[in-house]
């Protein structure tokens, strides 16, 4: 009985780490990035665009609504991409076609960020220069890389919840002379939906999120951008962009910017989580 | 009017379709694009020798090292804190506050972008605890970032082994600790592994994290405490300044090849482990 | 490069401790990344000829270089920029003239400009290739990232106390610049004078070209000075290493890799 006890404890222990890893993230993040939100004010920091480190000025609030501009645009290409991508493999696909296509599509996730931004930089953003006009580099190549970026995130998860929901829903609807596609808009999507959503917020948080390719692929201009041809930055980008160089006051500037990212990826994680948990 | 349900149904089909269709379309461009012109600059040399002039000569031997060293470590820190807690969540508690607290760290875990753990790595074990810019420092970092791919794989699989196998162990007078880790995990082991592969998978893959934790000397570390380039963050480099296209793509076709056979790897095997016990 | 380079200089604190790679004698060279690939050829050859050694080449940037040297982490730093007067009780080794060439795509028409057009360029005044007399298409302006050591001296060469366009991309290294203005036509940027290709053209500014000898004379404008930082005389391998940079082979070698050379 001691041993089984002790066996408890130790795990319960070890069961801490990710809690306890969590909280040394959360705490040194704002240790290092809090002193120079409360020098410059709050205000100042996340509603000013003047973003000028080493000569005192700390606003980034451009890159905060580039960060939201990239992500939206992220979403309008990558959530019906997975939606429809999900929607084919549970509910139109036969079984053993599935079983290939969703490990198939599931790779997309393995593919590393810097070749997604590679890739980016050699195919998408001469086309947009070409074609559409601007650098190339913009909100919109950033859009569309983080768009197929998280496709894996939002077709998994939408996935788990279309199968999810039970067998008879669908019997019943198809007994009463609906079409499979019918049964599936009316009745299985509906059921599915907070997964769905759970989905879809994850999935934003992976954009929000994500470096190395926006940084690639964006242009980092400190400007509000006034369209999508535009070159923006994004919070992450303006972190890796300067920390090689920071020091002092410009450094913990670029760790607030961590706290203001931090705080809207533990909002998205946190409804997420909510979301699952309501159903 | 309205149409007829069959033909709307034909149409979503179609537009489903094509629309998986274009998103495998994506998947095949991006494997072939790099295989093509990748692997032909991939020879036995480019493997075993070291890069010469900043990428743009030689090989990347010491980036393959650096790699397998900051995964290895990562893996070998992460492994036992990942089990244990899938271990402590689906065999010594019920669901209740606690286990409610652990779930919700290793969710929000594994949301926390990598340039916040980057961050983090950076300045907790490169400032703060003076490792420096080092094969440790990355490797601490990175095993945080596998974490929940752990516990989360380890939990599943260990949920997955059936519970008459408990039944019959306890019916014998066994422990529940002898049960654990004589009956369940050598069950469980083939899901506990698929995490252990797809966290290698994921740190292959990383760059940010290693980056401002690991940092990009180009030699082979000797110590712990040397910096190490991975071949993601050998590959930015050589792409990103243009140093050498061919090397970069050859880098990136070793790299994603690896991770993609390991992910396919994986899961076969976490499938084979369901069918078993399904 | 610049997020690359930063916190190699953190891996030199460690790297620096003596003793630690056994009966080898070694040095770290710790600062910018403009010197770093020239400092690593450097490194490189010397290596050949003394195998006894073993130089570690960090980046970091100038001023964490400078830094590492004066509390004693570093034998020897690399500065692309100027010693500030606080800085001024290190012993300073210029190594090699570098030009701050302003390049655009080779098939732009441009071949020269005016330093006060270069700085409405990048005050965001001149938006449009017309203001220049060329074919009306708007301007692609690419600038380094806040604290790099390229930015500063280009800054204090040319932006006259003025900051630079917010609507500029900005990019962290010399060569992913390149890259840019090698892929766009109607791109402009600034890189090292060493690092220009083929696939790129440098302008003349105010109508000298920065050539070897207009760079080595100062007739051209954008010219900085690539230093080695010591915290006294350096004496035992870092004397060695310096006198190898500054001997006639080591000067050749860094005219070969396109910087221009102190020592005749």
């Amino acid at each position: 009985m001691g041993r089984g006890k002790f066996v408890e404890r130790v795990l319960f222990f070890l069961a801490l780490s990710s809690i306890g890893s969590l909280a040394l993230i959360t705490f040194f993040i704002f240790l290092e990035g809090l002193p120079l939100i409360l020098h410059t004010g709050l205000k100042d920091f996340v509603a000013s665009s003047h973003w000028a480190p080493t000569k005192g000025h700390f606003g980034i609030l451009a890159m905060i609504v580039s960060s939201i501009l990239v992500t939206l645009g992220a979403m309008v290409l990558g959530v019906p991409l997975g939606l429809a991508g999900a929607i084919t493999l549970a509910e139109f696909s036969p079984e053993r076609l599935k079983r290939i296509l969703k490990p198939t599509l599931e790779l997309l996730a393995g593919i590393p960020s810097v070749v997604y931004g590679f890739l980016g930089v050699i195919w998408l953003v001469p086309l947009i220069r070409i074609y559409l006009g601007g650098p190339g580099l913009s909100l919109l190549a950033g859009s569309l890389i983080l768009g197929i970026m998280i496709l894996p995130t939002v077709i998994s998860i939408s996935i788990d919840a279309l199968t999810a929901v039970p067998q008879l829903y669908r019997e019943g609807s198809i007994a009463l002379g609906a079409t499979r596609w019918q049964t599936v808009r009316r009745v299985v999507l509906p059921a599915a939906s907070s997964g769905i959503i759970t989905a879809i917020i994850l999935g934003m948080g992976r954009a929000v999120g994500e470096t190395m390719a926006v940084i690639m692929v964006a242009g980092n201009a400190l400007k509000l951008p006034t369209s999508v041809l535009a070159p923006v930055r994004t919070l992450t980008s303006n972190i890796a962009l300067e920390l090689g160089y920071a020091a002092g006051r410009h450094r913990e500037a670029l760790f607030a910017t961590g706290i203001v990212l931090f705080v809207i990826i533990m909002i998205l994680n946190l409804s997420a989580t909510l979301i699952t948990r309501r159903r | 009017m309205r149409l007829d349900p069959r033909i709307t149904q034909t149409l979503a089909k179609a537009l489903l379709w094509t629309l998986t269709g274009f998103t495998l379309l994506i998947l095949i461009f991006i494997i072939v694009d790099i295989s093509i012109k990748g692997l032909p600059h991939v020879t036995a040399a480019f493997l075993f020798q070291e890069p010469h002039d900043m990428g743009r000569a030689g090989g990347i031997f010491s980036t393959i090292v650096s790699t397998a060293y900051i995964t290895l470590l990562a893996i070998l820190l992460a492994s036992p804190l990942g089990v244990g807690t899938a271990i402590y969540l689906t065999e010594y508690t019920r669901e209740g506050w606690a286990t409610r607290i652990i779930r919700f760290g290793a969710e929000c875990l594994a949301g926390v972008p990598s340039i916040i753990l980057g961050l983090f790595g950076f300045v907790l074990f490169v400032m703060k605890l003076g490792l420096g810019w080092s094969v440790l420092s990355g490797g601490l970092t990175l095993a945080i970032m596998v974490l929940p791919i752990i516990i989360r794989t380890s939990e599943e699989a260990i949920k997955a082994v059936p519970q008459d196998y408990r039944t019959a162990c306890y019916s014998l007078g066994m422990s529940q600790w002898q049960t654990i880790t004589r009956i369940v995990l050598p069950a469980a082991l083939p899901g506990i592994t698929t995490g252990i592969m797809l966290s290698v998978g994921r740190s292959l893959g990383e760059t940010a994290v290693l980056l401002f934790t690991a940092g990009a000397a180009p030699r082979t570390p000797a110590t712990l405490f040397d910096s190490g380039r991975t071949m993601a963050v050998h590959f930015y480099i050589l792409a990103r300044e243009g140093i050498s296209m061919p090397n970069a793509y050859a880098t990136a076709a070793i790299l994603m090849i690896s991770i993609l056979l390991i992910n396919l790897a994986a899961y076969t095997l976490m499938q084979r482990l369901m069918k078993r016990y399904s | 490069m610049g997020l690359v380079g930063g916190l190699i200089f953190l891996a030199a604190l460690g790297g620096c401790q003596p003793g630690k790679t056994g009966a080898q004698h070694s040095l770290v060279v710790a600062g910018s990344t403009s010197v770093q690939p020239f400092a690593e050829k450097l490194a490189e050859i010397y290596m050949q000829q003394h195998p006894q050694m073993r130089i570690d080449v960090q980046g970091g940037g100038s001023s964490a270089g400078i830094y590492a040297v004066s509390n004693g982490a570093c034998d020897l730093g690399a500065s692309s920029r100027e010693l500030v007067p606080a800085e001024k009780h290190l012993l300073e080794i210029p190594i090699a003239y570098d030009g701050i060439a302003v390049i655009v795509h080779p098939s732009n028409p441009l071949t020269n400009l005016r330093l006060e057009d270069l700085r409405a360029l990048f005050t965001g005044k001149i938006t449009d290739w017309r203001s220049l007399g060329l074919p009306p298409h708007s301007i692609h302006l690419i600038t380094r990232e806040e604290g790099s050591g390229t930015r500063e001296a280009f800054e204090s060469m040319v932006m006259a106390q003025q900051e630079i366009t917010p609507a500029a991309l900005v990019q962290d290294s010399n060569g992913s610049v390149r890259e840019i203005v090698a892929g766009d036509p109607h791109s402009l940027g600034y890189i090292s004078a060493g690092l220009v290709d083929h696939r790129v053209k440098a302008v003349a500014i105010d109508g000298i070209t920065p050539s070897r000898d207009n760079i080595k004379t100062h007739a051209y404008k954008l010219v900085r000075r690539f230093l080695l930082v010591a915290r006294m005389t350096p004496g035992g391998p870092a004397k060695e290493f310096v006198d190898f940079v500054l001997s006639a082979p080591g000067q050749s070698l860094l005219e070969a890799e396109g910087l221009v050379g102190m020592v005749e």
